[in-house]
Formats: structure tokens, sequence, C-alpha cells
């Protein structure tokens, strides 16, 4: 096989892998969404249970979205870096530089020089926040809108912010309990919890509220469709004409432009919280403590 | 039984009412205004007009916060507080 055609195998298969997840997940929806009449507002189904040591494991829809979301974002890496020239000579390796190219910038003038290794951290909370939010236009249930998604990631950024701290030092760490007076210390704990409870729950409540109205607007528009147009005769007094074009208005506040900007929010407060929590002077004092270090033992 | 049962739905949705009611004030006053101040700085240097809004933009949707905290406590009163409520009050009798 020549190697043109196989770089063309290649690529469809990356672009395969970047789309069949989403195929999948919409055909398991249609497939396991329980008939209901009226308004259905629930929490994400659970598909089956894992027992476990300590607590059983129910695999829920969430999960099984936010798995079809890594696998398509995986995907479409892999399809926009294959055959990358040092001239780019494709379109796909310029819209690749100009990913790299805005969130490298981004990640410089909010975390400074010293962070620069966290750019493929934050590109890639922004890409799964993003697409996860916006796999709702596709009619999947969007893994944002469980809070225990974005519990997970705000964990884990709580995590690298108190590691970030603690670099500093544990007994300034410590002491900054402590501070301005000893009675503060309870308010000072909650404060540092406070962090992660409310990006998670800006992030859920943003994007669970967006879900909520939707549902709500299209049933409402549906029982006044019926109750305007019923006297039609056949199917067309069943067909609901008036949820066509409104919910697609909303969608385009509530799952576009709402998603993104939370995304942009979440990854926007990581960087700020981290980049807050290791000055640029507790670094330099670190570096030359190592640079100390290292001369001694050279000595 | 049924008195319980009628006084645990009417508070949950008259607490969901309240939730929703007290915490739509404060963000709806706070981002008035931020925005009347970012129309005021646009008024004074048109050219940083793109700038200003961006970031007036960013700052509405992290001071909207509080409000959402609402609408999350008033969505599980509706839709998960009665049935968790009425279990436990099963279970203790």
């Amino acid at each position: 096989m020549g190697s043109k055609t196989k770089n063309r195998l290649v690529d469809a298969l990356y672009l395969a892998l970047a789309i069949v997840p989403f195929l999948l997940a919409m055909t398991l929806k249609v497939l396991t969404a329980p008939a209901t009449e009226g308004v259905s507002i629930t929490g994400a189904m659970i598909f089956f249970t894992v027992d476990m040591p300590i607590q059983a494991w129910p695999v829920t829809e969430a999960q099984v979205n936010s798995l079809a979301v890594m696998l398509s974002m995986l995907g479409l890496c892999l399809y926009l870096t294959h055959g990358l020239q040092v001239v780019p000579g494709s379109k796909r390796q310029l819209i690749a530089e100009w990913i790299v190219d805005k969130v490298t910038s981004l990640v410089q003038n909010s975390m400074g020089e010293r962070f620069m290794g966290f750019v493929p951290f934050i590109a890639a909370i922004l890409g799964l926040s993003a697409l996860s939010s916006l796999s709702s236009l596709l009619g999947l249930f969007p893994p944002t809108s469980d809070l225990n998604i974005v519990a997970g990631w705000a964990i884990l950024v709580f995590i690298l912010i108190t590691y970030y701290k603690l670099q500093g030092g544990l007994w300034p760490y410590v002491k900054g309990f402590f501070t301005p007076v000893p009675l503060f210390a309870p308010m000072n704990v909650l404060g540092e919890v406070a962090t992660p409870v409310s990006m998670s729950f800006r992030h859920y409540g943003n994007v669970l509220s967006g879900v909520i109205i939707s549902a709500l607007v299209g049933t409402a528009l549906k029982g006044l469709s019926n109750m305007l147009l019923g006297w039609l005769p056949g199917v067309l007094g069943q067909f609901p004409f008036l949820q066509i074009g409104l919910p697609a208005i909303l969608s385009l506040y509530f799952d576009i432009f709402s998603g993104c900007m939370q995304a942009f929010i979440f990854a926007m407060l990581t960087m700020l919280n981290i980049a807050l929590g290791f000055p640029e002077e507790d670094y330099e004092r670190r570096q030359a403590k190592k640079r100390q270090k290292a001369s001694l033992q050279k000595a | 039984m049924e008195l319980a049962t009628a006084i645990i739905l009417a508070c949950c949705a008259l607490g969901a009412g309240i939730a929703v009611g007290f915490a739509a004030i404060g963000p709806a006053i706070g981002e008035g205004y931020a925005v009347g101040k970012s129309c005021e700085a646009i008024g004074r240097q048109p050219e940083s007009a793109s700038a200003v809004r961006s970031n007036m933009i960013m700052g509405c949707a992290i001071a909207e916060t509080t409000g959402i905290y609402g609408l999350v406590i008033a969505i599980l009163l509706i839709f998960v507080a009665p049935n968790m409520f009425i279990n436990l009050l099963k279970s203790v009798l």
C-alpha cells in the first residue's frame, strides 16, 4: 500500500474515533430513554451497579457520556496532529497551531513563566468542559449537568492548589490560617473549602438550569400547540408545531454561550488560584535554596 | 400521616419559592451596578470598548454564582426533597 493511501486510511480512522463515540451515545440514549408523558426531569440514569469493596459503583449515563467525550477529543487531537511538517501545508496543522498558541498565551498571561508546564492541563480542562456542555446540542445528557463529574474536576484542582501552596513551606501554610487573628481559623478553613465547592457549583448549576429550562419550555410549547392546534385533522393535530424554533434560540444562549463561558471561567479560576498559591517571590526563594544546596553538594 | 406528608410537601414548595426569590435579588443589583460602571468606562474611553466588555461579561458570570446556589437549592427542594423526607418520616414512625 502506498504511503499516501496509508495516510488517508489513518486519517479516516482518527476521524472515526472522533465521531463514532457520539453516535454510540446517541443510539444508547434513544434505546434506553423511558417513555414518559409530560415533564420528566431526573438525574443521570443508572445503567448497572458494580460491586466494589467499600461501596457499590453505579455506572451512570453521565459517566458513559463523559467517556464518549474523552474518546472523541482523543480522536480529534490525533487527527489534528497527524502528519506534521515544519512548514504547515494543511489546514489541520494551522488549526492545531492556533489552539496551542491561544492556550499558551492565556497561561502565560494568567500564571507567569514558572507555570508553563500547565498548558496541556488547562487545554484539556477547557476542551473537556466545553465539549461536555456542547454535547447537549446533540440531544445527549450533558456530563457537566451531573455534580459528580464537575466535583471530580474541582477536587483535582483543589489538590493542585494545596500542593502549590505547600511548596511555599508547610509552616507558612499552617500559619496562614491563623492570620490576622487566631480566632479567624475556622473561617479561613471554610474559605479554603469554599473554592472547590463554589467552582463546581457554579459550573454545574449553570448547565443544570439550562437543561431544566429547555425541558420545561419544550413541554410548555407542546402543551400550548396541543391546545391551540388540536383541531387539525389526523396526525397534524398531534404534531407540536409551536415547538419548532424557540427552543433553538434558547439553546443558543443556554448551551453554546453559557457552556463555553462556564468552561472558560472554570479554567481561568484554576489558573488564578494556582498562581496565587505560589507567588513569584516564593518561587525565587525556592530556586535560591535549591542552588545553595546544589553548590554545597558540589563543594 | 397525611397531615405530616401535607406539611412536608407544602414546606418544600414554600422553601423553593423563598430560596429563589431571595437569591435573585443580590446578583441583579450587583451586575446592574457593574454594567453601569462599565458603560461609564466605555463612555470615557471608547477605544477600550472590547476589553471592558469582555471583562464585564466574565465578572458578571462570576457574580452570578450565589444566584445559582439558590436555584440549585430550589431544584433540589422540588425534585429530590419530598421523596427523601417522606421516606425518612416513614422510617422513623
